[in-house]
């Protein structure tokens, strides 16, 4: 029998590719091929003409305090989202696996917040932190704590870490709820019988088996922390105060859109796509050989 | 080394009771093979006991403690599974460990006591191995080993040899019961496989729908089958149950008649134990379907006047009476088993 399927007509290959294709070059390649030419450029104001400056935009960026600023922020943004998102969610799936009455309606439940976009989830905090009308900054006053994410730092990124991280919970859970019922139960009872206790056959046997998983969702979140969050971002802050929230995606966006800086902003993104390629490799090369599949 | 004693053991899930009251002492030492058909409840018995169960009702005693509501690690037991449920991402050497290592076991007796095991196991050259770079018999080994390593007070099996091919099937049921009797531990064995059951055995509990139907030695429960059930599935082919009218009405009336007791509704019958005859003597009649020539034996298969087909088994170097389309059958009057309406055994 013949392992690899063979096409007779030449051309039949490559038309059921060219949605595909099409797709990927309309909204990738072209896209970050404009980005890769107008880093080289400065329009002037009216957007008339632009000259040509090489690797101008890069040279003033990296000496640009506030840029380097938010390469910390994203790093710290990224990490606490991705941590926090995978703990919580690694730790409501093993709960609702051990579940055994009315677990559907919990995982549904789980699983919903995933269907809010991201904006809407946005709102949805910013109303209940907001320092006038909030109802949790509310009570947070009545027991003595004065909360105003507008004009502290820390506040503005712990809300929108945990804005961000709420949404992608579902996510992370679906997976991981799906691992750990990957894993056979009489592997489980065997670790049972060989005298370990339940968060010793957690650690021992179910975490590593659990590693492909948590592996891709690692892959995943961080991509969804440097990306997707921006909705989060912009309707919660708008990156402030004074830039504590503006991650890298944001300052593209506000540097490009509302600095009309657009060789500066076409500049931000090349790096971006070099720094998450970069991330993606160290992790398939170093993460990934600790991965047990 | 322990005793291990069910009083009427009960499982319910839900309001649906699967096992029915088991009562049963094991012996210091003994192997005792649990065996039935698919959903009898042996497996259900058998994971009560390692505590993956809860009991419903009843006790179950390890030595003299009452262990129902003890954790599985608490029971000093070890198990091994169908599918091995060996650890996967952990080496040979590290799922033999794995016990020890959590009981605290100083590392230099771990290496020991694995390093033994091994030995006995004929595993030492696989030891750095992961379990996905073995084959289906050394997996078994291993788990057997996992098993070994802890001295525990039981064994249970839980159909371990299920996942091998035939021929590996024969080999390591030899070597688990020599394992068995060298190392002397109590060992509950489940099966759906007679064979195994009477070959390894020192008792058998026959179980069907949630019942014991019968519990006895591997030849006390094949010459004296308690109900038509145990009869059937113990020995192989089954024993042949025909209604005590026919018998009645046939040219051995005379001398079987009389051994039929009253209540008796069925006779059984071992194939074995029934031969070809002239018309004169014969106990049945019908037409020879098929012959099956295994070598060892041959299997004849009867299609009796009423329909029923009963199996002949002869010795391989006889042939049956091939080429009459009719044939008599007969057997000795105390080879003959009856059973009553409630297939229960008329001694």
């Amino acid at each position: 029998m013949q392992k690899r399927v063979v096409f007779n007509n030449r051309l039949l290959p490559y038309a059921l590719l060219a949605p595909q294709i099409l797709v990927t070059a309309v909204f990738f390649f072209w896209p970050a091929g404009q980005a890769i030419y107008q880093s080289a450029f400065i329009p002037d104001p009216f957007g008339l003409k632009s000259q040509f400056v090489g690797f101008g935009n890069f040279e003033f960026l990296f000496s640009d305090p506030y840029y380097l600023a938010s390469f910390q922020t994203t790093a710290v943004f990224s990490a606490a989202v991705t941590l926090l998102s995978m703990g919580a969610a690694l730790w409501l799936a093993v709960m609702a696996d051990r579940i055994i009455k009315g677990s559907g309606a919990y995982r549904t439940l789980l699983i919903w917040p995933y269907a809010v976009a991201p904006a809407i989830a946005g709102v949805l905090w910013l109303f209940m932190f907001n320092p006038n009308v909030g109802l949790v900054a509310w009570y947070l006053n009545a027991i003595g704590y004065d909360w105003n994410h507008v004009l502290n730092d820390g506040e503005a990124m712990g809300l929108v870490v945990v804005a961000s991280a709420w949404r992608q919970i579902s996510y992370n859970f679906l997976f991981f709820l799906a691992g750990l019922q990957a894993i056979p139960r009489s592997v489980i009872e065997a670790a049972a019988i060989d005298g370990a206790s339940f968060w010793k056959r957690f650690w021992t046997i179910v975490f590593p088996l659990l590693s492909p998983t948590t592996f891709f969702l690692l892959v995943v979140n961080i991509v969804y922390a440097f990306f997707e969050t921006f909705g989060v971002i912009h309707t919660i802050t708008g990156g402030g105060p004074q830039q504590a929230t503006t991650i890298l995606v944001y300052k593209v966006y506000a540097d490009g859109f509302i600095g009309q800086d657009l060789g500066s902003s076409a500049a931000q993104s090349v790096v971006l796509l070099v720094v998450v390629g970069l991330l993606t490799v160290v992790q398939f090369r170093y993460v990934e050989r600790k991965v047990h599949y | 080394m322990a005793q291990i004693a069910f009083s009427n053991l009960r499982k319910s899930y839900g309001k649906t009771e699967v096992i029915h009251g088991v009562d049963t002492h094991i012996e210091d030492g003994e192997l005792i093979v649990i065996v039935g058909p698919s959903g009898c409840g042996k497996s259900t018995l058998l994971r009560m006991v390692a505590g993956l169960e809860t009991v419903t009702s009843g006790e179950i005693r390890i030595d003299d403690r009452v262990v129902n509501k003890l954790e599985p690690r608490e029971r000093d037991i070890a198990m091994v599974f169908q599918n091995y449920a060996l650890y996967p991402h952990m080496s040979v050497f590290d799922n033999m460990a794995y016990g020890l290592k959590i009981a605290k076991v100083p590392q230099a007796e771990i290496r020991e006591r694995v390093a033994v095991a091994a030995k006995m196991l004929e595993l030492e050259p696989f030891l750095e191995r992961k379990p996905r770079q073995l084959s289906g018999g050394q997996r078994q080994r291993v788990a057997m080993g996992r098993a070994i390593v802890r001295k525990p007070a039981v064994f249970l099996f839980d159909e371990p040899l299920s996942n091998l091919d035939a021929k590996l099937r024969v080999q390591m049921r030899v070597e688990i019961k020599t394992l068995q009797r060298r190392l002397g531990v109590t060992s509950l064995y489940v099966t759906h496989d007679q064979v195994e059951a009477m070959t390894l055995a020192d008792r058998i509990i026959v179980m069907n729908g949630g019942v014991a139907e019968q519990i006895g030695t591997p030849l006390a429960v094949y010459e004296k089958p308690a109900t038509t059930f145990v009869g059937g599935f113990i020995g192989s082919p089954p024993m042949n149950f025909l209604s005590v009218e026919r018998l009645q009405g046939s040219g051995l009336a005379a001398s079987f008649g009389e051994a039929a007791p009253a209540l008796a509704k069925t006779v059984g019958v071992r194939p074995e134990h029934l031969s070809f005859c002239g018309e004169g003597q014969a106990a049945w009649s019908g037409e020879l379907v098929i012959v099956e020539a295994l070598g060892a034996e041959t299997l004849a298969h009867v299609r009796l006047d009423d329909g029923e087909v009963i199996i002949v088994r002869l010795d391989g170097g006889r042939t049956a009476p091939v080429g009459e389309s009719r044939v008599h059958v007969t057997c000795e009057a105390d080879k003959l088993h009856f059973f009553g309406a409630d297939e229960k055994r008329i001694d």
